[in-house]
């Protein structure tokens, strides 16, 4: 028997996996990859709750988050195209500043 | 309701790519390791009910979105993250710690916090139908807002990306 508890405790986990993946990985994309994981972590719990509650609402919600994460991957991408092109590397560290 | 072998095969399969995308020194496998976790949560779904949102997911998430991805990493052509081994390790170790403590603190949360008494909940099923349904009522406005935003990006995008207008 699956209940509420398993599926947040899997949302749980992989959200902290993917937290772990913003703060040690350096290269921008692959820190974008890892907001991935954290916004579809957070699908997972709200279609758990959706179905927990009997409520179409956290459905729609993840719907959202979808249309959120299409746009924000849209510009992230874009402008981490920009910065290899202008310093020749992604390394997170190597960006102090943001002027150039 | 979802039979346990399903759901531990699939929060395996879940949990492997997630760790893939976190370890992976390629960035390719680090792309495909998403693929993978988002192929087997929009399983998941589809044993949720939201059959909807298992069919957006594949075909904007881990198509659309992670071919994006692909073909970003395959352009830039990235060399192998190359860090300092000491200072890779302290990372590593600290990255983990925030990882655990983190889990600690949502365990604390979620086991002090108990739902309402579970009434008679009768099964909602995600449908495209219903959801539409939702989505062009209750919804409308942000619906609306929604392709606002992803007008937004797309000029965004064109804007950032092209040298010269």
């Amino acid at each position: 028997m699956i209940t509420l508890g398993h599926l947040l405790a899997l949302s749980g986990i992989l959200f902290a996996i993917g937290l772990v993946g913003v703060v040690t990985r350096r290269n921008v994309l692959l820190i974008l990859l890892s907001l991935e994981i954290l916004l579809a972590s957070s699908n997972l719990a709200f279609v758990a709750f959706s179905r927990a509650r009997g409520d179409l609402s956290g459905q729609i919600m993840v719907f959202f988050v979808l249309v959120v994460a299409a746009a924000e991957v849209t510009v992230g991408l874009a402008i981490a195209v920009l910065l290899a092109r202008q310093t020749g590397k992604l390394n997170a560290d190597e960006m102090r500043d943001l002027k150039w | 309701m979802v039979h346990p072998a399903v759901f531990y095969t699939l929060a395996g399969f879940m949990v492997v790519g997630a760790l893939g995308v976190v370890a992976a020194r390629v960035p390719v496998y680090a792309v495909l390791g998403l693929v993978l976790t988002l192929f087997a949560m929009s399983a998941l779904f589809v044993c949720l009910g939201a059959f909807f949102l298992a069919a957006v997911q594949v075909l904007v998430y881990a198509g659309a979105v992670m071919v994006l991805f692909l073909f970003v990493v395959m352009l830039l052509d990235l060399a192998p993250e190359t860090l300092l081994r000491a200072r890779s390790r302290t990372l590593t170790a600290a990255g983990i710690l925030l990882g655990l403590l983190f889990l600690w603190q949502a365990a604390r949360v979620t086991i002090a916090f108990t739902l309402p008494p579970a009434r008679a909940v009768s099964e909602v099923s995600g449908t495209t139908a219903a959801v539409g349904r939702e989505l062009f009522t209750t919804y409308a406005l942000p619906f609306e807002l929604a392709s606002v935003l992803l007008l937004v990006g797309i000029i965004g995008a064109i804007v950032l990306a092209k040298k010269k207008l």
